[in-house]
Parts: C-alpha cells; structure tokens; sequence
C-alpha cells in the first residue's frame, strides 16, 4: 500500500519559528517522496493544532503522521492518540524533535537550523514510511501479590494491597514476622516502644481475610512474568504442625537444648523449640533441628513429643514446596547490621563489651535479655561510661562500605539518650564524623540529647579499642580542640552499618531483580521510580533497597502496594509493542540471544531449532538485535532497514 | 631445598644475629637460604610518588636477580619486606612501569657487560616474596616444624609484637589481619610458648622518627614495651631490625623517663626459633642485646 504521510511543524510560539524557518521547511518537505501533505501551525499541541492534524488525516487520507515539534517525552502520546482518534495506529505516529535538538541549541543560527530541521523531518519520514500498525501487548493479569519478608515494610505492603482488596501472599523466613523492627526497644525521635505499634499490625497480617501468611518459609524459585509470576515457595520442615498446635508454650518450657537466641542477638538463650519473642506471630512454636538434641543423638529425647498436649510434634515432617500464581511481587527483604567481626581496630566479636547497636536495643527493651536494663555482658555490671561509636563500617570506601548507612546517627542518639534515662549518673560520649538528623523532628531529638541529657559528641572517629584493666580504652581524637581522646569506659556500642540482608543476594538472583554493587536491590530511576524495579511487576520496599528508618521504610512500602494496586486496577496489563521478534526463516539457532538477553525474554525452542522472543517479558533494549549474527533479531518499528533509511537521509547531500 | 634470600643491609651490619640465627634454624629445618649472588639496599622505603619509576628501581633490581636462580625470595627485615613485595606487586599489576622499570634493567645489564649470562625476558613480578615466617608456614609447614622442636619452650611468656610493615596496607601486603594478626602467635604456639595477648602489638615503635625526633620514637616503642610488661610477658619478639632497636636499646631512656621501669628483652623471633630447635647458643648470639635475655632464659631453664 502506498504510503501517505502528512508533516506537522509546529511554530512554538518562538520557541522553534524564532529560529527555524517552519514555512520553508514545510514547503521543503511537501516535495519529499512519500509525503501526502505539508503544513505548519503556531501550537500543535493546542486543541486547534491537534485538530488540524486529525481533520487533515482525514481529508487527505493518510497512512502516517509526523509532527516536528518537541521532544517526544513531552507530546508523543497526546499526539498519538489524536492520530488514533482520526484513524491512524499510535505507533505510526512519530515525532520530529525540532526544538531541543535543534532550534533551542542553534539560535542565531537561522539558515543551518532551518537545513538541519528539515533533515531531521526527512529522517523520520523515511522511519514512518516503513513504521508497522502496533498493538499494546495485552498479557493476562492474576490479581494476587506477593510480598517477600514481613517486616515493617513487608508488613505495610501487604496490609495496603489487601485493604485495597486483592490478596496477598506473605512470605517470610523467619519463625515469625517482625523483622528488625520487632527487636527495637523506642523509636526516635517520638521514644514510642516499637513493638506496641509493631504488634497490632502483625495481627492484622495473620487475621486479615485477603492475606495468606507463609512464616518459616522460602522463595525457591519464580518464573513467568509480571501478570502471572509462577512462584515456589518452600515452606520449611517447622516439625511442629502448626495447624494443630495451641501455642501453649509446654514443650519450649521443658526442651533441655539451648542455643544463643537469634532474636535477642546471642545476649541470651532459646530452646531448641522456639519462637524467637513472647509476641510473635504466628505464636506457636518450630524445631531448630542443628540444635535440638532429638535430631543430633539419632531419636533421644523428644520430651517436647510426648508433652505436647495436642500432638503437633512431629519429627518426621519434610520440606514441602507450595506452588501459587501471583501478578506481581513486592521485595522487602530488609537488612542486616556489617558483621562486627569486621571491625578489628575495634576489637569486634573479641571484647565482649564491645557491642552492636541491635544487641544494645535488646537490653533497652523491657522485654529483652536483662528486662530493660543496662548491664554489661562481661560482668552483668551497670555501666557507668557508655562510648557510642557512628560509621562503624561506614563511610569508609579504603577499608569498609562507602555509604552512609542514615539511620546510625539518629538511632545511637537515642541510645545515649536511653541511657541517660535509665543510669542518670552515667556518662554517655558518641564520637561522630557528622551528626546526620535530615527528618522531622530529628534535629530537636539530637538537641535534647546534647542540652537535656548532657551526652557529651565529640567530633572525630576512633582509632582503637582494646581491654584494660577491666575497662574497655577507646582511643580516639577530638577534631575540633585537635587532642588525642582516651576514654576508660565500661561499654562500647558500635553503629554497625546497615548492609542488605544475608540472602537477600541470593533471592535477587532467583527473581531475576538488579541489585547495586552492594547488593541493595536497584530502582528503576533513583527519583522517578523509587519503588519499581526495572524488570516490570516487581516492586521494592523498605532497607532492602538503601539503608532507611521506620517512616521512610513504611512510606516506600506504601508507594510499592500502590504500584501494585494500580497494576491490578486493569483485567489486562498492556505493555509496549516496540520490542525484539525474530525471524523464523533466517533464524540459525545459534542461542546468542538467549545468552545475551538480561530479561530472560529470548528463549530457544527445541523442536523447532529457532529463537523466540517472548513477548510479555522482552523490554526492547535491543541486546539481542546487536548480538544477533544473522540479523534475524529486529527492533519493531526500528528495524535495520529502517535504521539505514533514517541515516542516509540524515547523510544525504 | 634452596630458597633465595635476600638478607638486606641491615642484616649485614647491625643485625647480624638476626641473620645468622635465621641461616642457622633454616639449615636445622632442611631449608638452605642461598643469598642472592649480587645484591643492593631494596630502597628501605616503598615510595608515595605514583608518576615515577626511579624509586622502585632498587627493589626491582634485587626482585629481577632472584628471578635468575630460583621462584621465591625469602626476607626477614620487615622493611626489606614491606618494599619488595609492594615493588613485586607493582610489577606484576602495572604494565606501564613494568615496561619502563624493564628498560633500565636492560640497560643496566649492558653497562655491567654481563648480557651473555642475562636471558633478556622481561622481569614480570613472577618471584614469589616471602616472609621467614611465610615461609615456615608455607614451605615447611608448622606441623613439621613441631616435629623439630627438641626444647618446648612452654614456661615463657612471650609477646608478639608485629608493628607495621608486616602489615600494611593490608590489600597489598596480604600477610595478615592488620588489626588482629595471628600468624606469629600460631608460629609461637607451634614452639610451645606461653602467648601474651597485648593490644599494642600492632602499634609503631617510632619507626624511622628515632633519627628525627627521639622524643616522639621513645613515646611510642614505650608504649609499646610497657604494655607488654603489665600483660606480664618475659620477652617481647620481633620480625624487624629498627622495631628491636627502638624497643631494646630505647629502654635505656625509659628507665630515666619511667620511675620503677622494669626492663624486658627483646629479641628476634629467629633466635627464640632457634633456642626451641636446639641451635647452639653461639649461633643465636644474644650479645648485641641491649637488655640481656638470658638471665630470663636461664630461670626459665632455657639455656
């Protein structure tokens, strides 16, 4: 069919006619081949404009449109549904971008700027001859989310998507949900306890009708794509039927293995079976099996078996797999604090009063180890010299992480701050690079903590700490009187930076999610997008992404679930077709595409030795196109063909 | 087996005990330290400077002889260590002043007449350096080591002290932890000693700054002896001919700095190796000792 392509060159106002002759150009392209009709307009995006070309379309019966105007992230689908609305397909409208490429930066270059529009102009004519009628691509839509780890953020997320009305898968790998959240004794800058406000949210996770909750259980694998994500969810042997069992508590009380509590981070003791808080949910308890006695001496014990009430113990319980179909994936996997093992200088893990800043809100909590109150490990003395230590782990690009970890400053003010409280004849130092309080109310927090509770900052980081004495000697400097610092003191806490969380790598790899080279997971724009990942129907919320507190974790998960009840607002979800297809006929089955495609969109199919691009996962970056030996692999819309048109044009003469 | 060695001046000169002793336990473990025929001063300091090559030409001179008769070079001085092995990395790593290093060797080579015997294959940083202690760990294994031992020297409180260059910086040395080093307590502990854990072990002696500013040199190796005195050791051990200067011969100013300083030896680790595998003490040679060990020895019957 011949094709009739019409030009638009849009004036604006000045913006393009101060510069270009839009008259002349139109004229010029009047006689380009393939081109129907010509004309200019003072704004084409206006009402007016916009019907001018639809009114045009129809009386010159054109197969093509091309407005010269702006760039097309600014009106390229306003004018591709004017095209639509007169009767030409979206995708063969195209936009010339005559300002920003050309008017904007040749000014007072009249003459070039006219030559260069029109060659710009020409360049699209020769793609729009050749531009195919596209549809969006529909894919089906399964209306259930999944959200990984149930912390803060994991918890946030599921609550708004199923408060939206569609339901919510939660897995979390951990006996409980809570996160590091549950562990925190106040919060600043408010000092509300964390988990009176935690807990009726994890109630309402386990009660909440549209929210299936899957604790002490794994993502094994996901494929698919977003709309219908194939998910297999290892739900790990509890040996406890958790159905069954009441949560009576009987059978943790009589276990005779001990391990160092994860929850209470090694300050004290759990049984073998467990649930990691008083609080936790679902409150019933699992078997560690690498510590319980029953699975370490071939079948001794088992007291736990023979006391339990109900008969839920069962040690003959397996791994089982759980398949389930969602459309799209939140990702709240959370962190962890930098191993202290990693700060010798600081003699971490040697000195046991040397301490993280989690193991330090576990003994301000007065649920924790020592029931609220300020004991040293060693001795199990009260200490009366607290030293707070800030960028331990970061900040440090020769040595540790070169970030900033954002939470440390705040959090380790109100450890000092705490303190105070609890030992007020106690003496509370934080040695820190910067005092960082970017957030409401958080600078006044610091002030109080200087002015109201006397915790002495000192400006300047510590070289080295070592045990003296019984003491533990912090040597440090003071940058602003410029005097060497040394402190005799009774404990350390050191403000660990925050790293994403253990497995959170690993599950990153399975769902096929991009990461930073720390492993947080990445965004798809660090200002545009902040809760979506680049591959589509996954969704980021909470410290997983970047180091973050409690508002701003909750925020993101907020934002995330409403990406994803946006997703789920259509029956279909409809996606760009300007993506990669191969061709059957010339196709050799050499694989490359498969290898080079970052999506897994490109696939092989056996039987009939080709290549086959799939068309709800490509993302039209075009790594196949280039790697493709054969040529086979083509662009839509952006063919190769089309490609050597748009260059001779913008060559010719 | 014959290892390259590299003994460095100081070795030469002031440490000859250090030397000796080395020569004289290798040989006990089967190892013969076969100095390297022609050899320079390694430099003494890595150089800061990153656009020339003129500073390292003295640790790649040494680096390219040792190439010529064996894969190894073995160092005690931590000095000595601390620059050829940062000279080697360069070496191998850095193309450009490889090449540039490279072209003053072949012109050295012509100078000396000596292009007959010179293979003219470009020196790549392929000899491994090693440290004496490296080398009882790695070449003779401290399991076969404590096979050797004939006198445990269980009784004797003995601190280890690393200072520096053993060390650092960390990413180029890769000879341990900076901050909490354990290879000399697991070499001590395979001869039977009693370690003495004392946070100073890593600190400077003063360094080079004894030449510059004593007062300062002093300030650090006393904090360095002291801390070893109040953990209770007998004897503080080093790898370095400058760190037992300053931490031996500078107890002569601590006694008058310090009322009721108690004075510790401190010898190198190669002659408390050598008490343990049975040298003679002639051998070990303890007279060039600022504070004598043996009366310690002695009571500890190890003499």
């Amino acid at each position: 069919m011949e094709r009739r392509i019409g030009v638009f060159v849009c004036h604006c106002g000045s913006n393009i006619a101060g510069v270009v002759d839009v008259k002349r150009v139109a004229e010029e392209l009047r006689k380009y081949p393939g081109v129907a009709y010509s004309t200019d307009y003072t704004y084409m995006c206006s009402d007016p404009g916009q019907n001018l070309v639809k009114d045009a379309i129809k009386k010159h019966d054109l197969t093509g449109v091309i407005v010269a105007a702006c760039s097309p992230t600014l009106h390229e689908t306003t004018f591709r549904r004017a095209g639509r609305a007169a009767g030409v397909n979206p995708y063969q409208v195209e936009i010339a971008n005559i300002r920003e490429h050309c008017s904007w930066v040749h000014q007072g270059e009249k003459e070039a700027a006219t030559e260069k529009a029109t060659r710009i102009i020409k360049t699209m004519v020769e793609k729009a001859v050749l531009d195919e009628a596209l549809d969006p691509i529909a894919v089906p839509m399964t209306h259930r989310a999944l959200v990984v780890g149930a912390g803060i953020s994991g918890i946030q997320a599921a609550l708004d998507i199923a408060n939206a009305g569609y339901e919510v898968i939660v897995v979390e790998k951990d006996p409980s949900i809570g996160g590091h959240m549950a562990q925190l004794s106040e919060t600043f800058p408010t000092l509300d306890c964390s988990q009176c406000i935690m807990t009726p949210k994890m109630v309402e996770v386990s009660q909440h009708p549209k929210i299936k909750l899957m604790t002490y259980s794994e993502i094994d694998d996901v494929s698919g794509y977003v709309g219908s994500f194939k998910v297999k969810i290892r739900k790990k042997a509890a040996y406890v039927d958790r159905d069954t069992c009441n949560g009576c508590g009987l059978c943790m009380e009589k276990c005779p293995a001990k391990t160092p509590s994860e929850f209470d981070e090694g300050l004290a003791d759990r049984k073998a079976i467990y649930t990691p808080f008083p609080q936790a949910v679902p409150n019933k308890p699992v078997i560690d099996a690498e510590h319980c006695t029953y699975f370490l001496k071939d079948g001794k014990c088992g007291i736990c078996q023979k006391i339990c009430p109900v008969d839920a113990v069962d040690f003959e319980q397996k791994d089982e797999i759980i398949e389930e179909e969602v459309g799209a994936i939140i990702v709240a996997t959370g962190y962890d604090l930098y191993p202290i093992e990693n700060m010798g200088e600081y003699g971490g893990g040697k000195y046991e009063d040397v301490i993280t800043s989690l193991q330090f809100e576990r003994m301000l909590s007065a649920s924790g180890p020592t029931g609220g109150e300020v004991l040293r490990p060693s001795d199990g003395e009260v200490p009366n010299e607290v030293v707070f230590l800030t960028c331990c782990g970061s900040r440090d690009p020769e040595l540790h992480m070169p970030y900033c970890s954002k939470v440390c400053c705040m959090y380790l003010t109100k450890h000092a701050m705490l303190y105070k409280h609890k030992v007020h004849d106690g003496q509370a130092y934080v040695f820190y690079m910067d005092v960082r309080t970017a957030g409401k109310g958080y600078e006044e927090f610091y002030t109080r903590a200087a002015e109201e509770d006397d915790v002495l900052y000192v400006r300047g980081k510590v070289s080295k700490i070592f045990e003296e004495d019984g003491k533990v000697m912090v040597w440090g400097v003071d940058t602003l009187t410029g005097k060497k610092v040394e402190i005799a003191a009774d404990l350390v806490v050191l403000g660990l930076a925050t790293v994403p969380n253990v497995a959170a790598k690993e599950l990153a790899n399975k769902l096929k999610i991009h990461t930073d080279e720390w492993g947080f997971l990445a965004e798809a724009h660090p200002k545009l997008r902040p809760v979506e990942s680049l591959s589509p129907g996954f969704y980021l919320a909470g410290a997983a992404q970047g180091p973050k507190d409690i508002p701003e974790a909750v925020a993101q998960a907020s934002g995330a679930a409403s990406k994803v009840a946006d997703l789920f607002a259509e029956e279909e979800y409809h996606r760009e077709p300007i993506i990669a297809v191969i061709n059957d006929d010339t196709c050799a089955g050499c694989k490359v595409c498969v290898s080079v495609c970052p999506y897994d969109a490109a696939e092989f199919i056996e039987e009939d030795g080709v290549a086959r691009i799939q068309e709800a996962i490509c993302e039209g970056c075009g790594a196949c196109i280039a790697a493709c030996p054969s040529g086979s692999a083509q662009q839509r819309n952006l063919t190769d063909e089309q490609l050597y048109r748009m260059v001779s044009a913008a060559l010719e003469g | 087996m014959k290892i390259p060695y590299y003994p460095g001046c100081t070795l030469h000169e002031r440490a000859r005990d250090f030397d000796v002793s080395a020569r004289e336990c290798a040989k006990a473990l089967g190892v013969e330290l076969e100095e390297l025929p022609i050899w320079t001063c390694c430099g003494a300091v890595f150089p800061l400077v990153t656009d020339s090559v003129m500073d390292i030409l003295a640790g790649v001179r040494n680096l390219e002889y040792a190439s010529r008769i064996g894969d190894k070079l073995v160092t005690l001085c931590s000095f000595c260590y601390n620059v050829l092995k940062r000279t080697n990395r360069v070496m191998r790593d850095d193309l450009e002043k490889r090449e540039k290093a490279n072209l003053f060797l072949r012109a050295d080579t012509a100078a000396r007449e000596e292009v007959e015997s010179y293979t003219k294959t470009d020196y790549t940083g392929q000899v491994e350096v090693l440290h004496y202690i490296e080398m009882l760990r790695d070449v003779v294994g401290f399991d076969e080591l404590r096979k050797k031992v004939e006198n445990g020297l269980g009784g004797l409180n003995v601190a280890p002290y690393y200072g520096c260059m053993l060390l650092r910086p960390k990413k180029e040395m890769e000879f341990d932890d900076p901050e909490q080093p354990t290879v000399f307590e697991d070499l001590l502990a395979t001869l039977g000693c009693d370690i003495v854990d004392f946070p100073m072990k890593t600190e400077c002696c003063g360094g080079f700054q004894i030449v510059n500013d004593e007062e300062l040199a002093v300030m650090c190796s006393q904090n360095v002896v002291s801390s070893a005195i109040k953990r209770n050791a007998d004897v503080i051990v080093t790898t370095c001919p400058l760190c037992r200067y300053n931490l031996d011969k500078k107890q002569e100013e601590m006694i008058e700095r310090v009322r009721g300083f108690r004075r510790i030896p401190v010898i190198y680790f190669t002659q408390l190796l050598g008490l343990a595998l049975g040298i003679d003490e002639e051998h070990i040679d303890f007279s060039d000792n600022y504070v004598d060990p043996r009366p310690v020895l002695a009571e500890k019957s190890l003499l």
